[in-house]
């Protein structure tokens, strides 16, 4: 069963709270392959962290849904279950 | 559809998480430091090093790689068209020391897997908790007949990045115009699938520019190959006189290789070549053979979530070398991995288990300087292997605008420079 949007909220707010010190959720140590860690490096692609998790995540749901276009973000959205999208989005969100 | 977890089980993961955070460190702050000795200063054998570091400092870290410096396999088909120059592929390990990683310059000779020691061609013996072994890859000299190391001074590989790369560029750029390259690849699995085809379409690229009269014949050991019908419909589009791919079923396969004449023998006849490039078969680097970890095929079978060797315990494989399921050979993959491997092992070395892990690959081809295509997939173990997630992944869409061609072209060169800097900067 997939949750909404709204209620995941909660579970963002509570779990970034937690998770700047925790080892990555399943699926976010790969993203800084394209996303820089370092944010003076040069590529069209924005850094991960630091942004608000809601932001993530709504943007992961639009690229799921099709709704945001993109390159390789909608093939590479589908591969997450929003819980999972939610995890990974906090721990960014964490991250300084 | 991928799985969904309850918000139930979710929230008891995190709170499972924070809790175990709170616990006291085991054992790392009152023994001696964990050693973690990597073999191989590639994508993969840097970035498990660094993620090492990064997430727990306590961990001892040796990187043990002959090489001062590293020379990126990914663009370096721009350098042999005549895009790009060498140096920007090059990177030193100097980051890497500086963030507390022990670098030892020095080929790995043995491993004796019981007392857990790596032994060094300079006779020094490394003790490990863990050993990662990241060689890449090695070439099967002789497994295509007349294709030695001494054939690949006169028709290169040019499939590890470096002086390889610079022969085939200068034979390209002392070829008539009129002359016919030929490209002879592989059977699968061999590093960077799409490789091969995206270094046809640059090195077309380079003679409708500069000799416009030459030819390119791809010789293939298969009847598909990765973004096959993005290839085939960019050639068509670019270089429809110029590029011919002969695939398995029409006589494609190399059977043997003449460097003094640089001839091309398939079952099907004779292919004389002005400039001939083998893309041979490959197999796991050589240490991984000598360690115990490769079987029978020449690669090495690994756990899916540990990626620790399925033959020789407290050896983990990561990179090209690993049979990683459905994860192609690539930079994207190898660093991907290496990151996984990290965590999984800083949680193997405090005697906990790790956690399943998912996983990403991105690959990015150029068919021309300014057009780009990509493939992406997203993996998870199941059933002792790394899958694919049902409905992930993919290739470009077959008819996107130029636009969106020249977007992923820019967002290649990006990858690019963000990959290397996360694995080298």
């Amino acid at each position: 069963m997939r949750m909404s949007l709204a209620s995941g909220l909660v579970a963002i707010s509570l779990a970034t709270a937690q998770a700047a010190s925790l080892e990555p959720p399943a699926g976010a140590s790969s993203c800084t392959g394209c996303h820089p860690a370092n944010a003076s490096v040069e590529t069209p692609v924005p850094p991960l962290a630091g942004r608000n998790a809601a932001d993530i995540v709504a943007a992961m749901e639009a690229f799921r849904s099709g709704q945001k276009p993109a390159t390789v973000m909608d093939r590479i959205a589908k591969g997450f279950a929003v819980e999972e999208i939610q995890a990974i989005a906090a721990w960014y969100a964490a991250q300084r | 559809m991928p799985r969904h977890c309850s918000r139930r089980d979710f929230l008891k993961a995190v709170t499972a998480g924070s809790g175990a955070a709170l616990l006291p460190t085991p054992m790392l702050a009152q023994d001696a430091a964990p050693r973690v000795v990597v073999v191989g200063g590639g994508f993969a054998g840097a970035s498990v090093a660094r993620a090492l570091r990064r997430a727990d400092p306590a961990v001892s870290v040796h990187l043990v790689e002959a090489s001062r410096t590293f020379t990126a396999c990914p663009f370096s088909n721009s350098v042999i068209a005549g895009m790009r120059e060498l140096a920007i592929q090059q990177f030193s390990y100097d980051k890497l020391a500086a963030d507390g990683i022990t670098l030892v310059s020095a080929s790995a000779m043995a491993v004796d897997a019981q007392p857990r020691v790596l032994i060094l061609a300079t006779g020094t013996r490394l003790n490990y908790d863990r050993l990662v072994l990241a060689p890449g890859i090695d070439i099967r000299w002789g497994a295509l007949r007349g294709y030695t190391e001494a054939a690949a001074e006169e028709m290169p590989h040019a499939w590890k990045a470096g002086e390889q790369t610079l022969l085939l560029r200068r034979q390209l750029e002392g070829m008539d115009d009129g002359g016919t390259v030929v490209i002879s690849a592989p059977p699968n699995p061999f590093r960077c699938p799409p490789g091969p085809y995206e270094r046809a379409s640059l090195i077309a690229y380079y003679l409708k520019t500069h000799k416009p009269r030459s030819k390119l014949v791809i010789l293939d050991a298969k009847d598909a190959f990765s973004k096959q019908r993005l290839f085939l419909n960019a050639w068509k589009e670019l270089y429809p006189e110029m590029l011919e791919w002969v695939p398995l079923s029409k006589g494609g396969a190399v059977t043997e290789v003449d460097p003094a004449t640089k001839t091309f023998t398939t079952d099907f006849g004779k292919h004389q070549a002005s400039v001939g490039n083998v893309i041979p078969l490959q197999k796991a680097g050589r240490i991984a053979e000598i360690a115990g970890v490769a079987d029978r095929t020449g690669w090495c079978p690994i756990d899916p979530v540990t990626f620790e060797s399925k033959l020789v315990p407290n050896i983990h494989v990561v990179g090209d070398a690993a049979i990683a399921g459905a994860m192609p050979k690539s930079a994207f993959a190898a660093n991907a991995q290496a990151k996984v491997c990290a965590a999984a092992l800083i949680r193997l070395l405090r005697g906990e288990a790790p956690p399943a892990p998912k996983l990403i690959n991105t690959c990015y081809s150029l068919v021309a300087p300014n057009y780009g295509i990509s493939i992406a997939g997203v993996y998870q173990p199941a059933n002792g292997q790394l899958t694919e997630v049902a409905g992930s992944g993919g290739v470009s869409l077959i008819d996107a605008p130029h636009s969106t061609r020249a977007l992923e072209a820019s967002l290649a060169n990006g990858w690019f420079n963000t990959i290397t800097s996360e694995a080298f900067g």
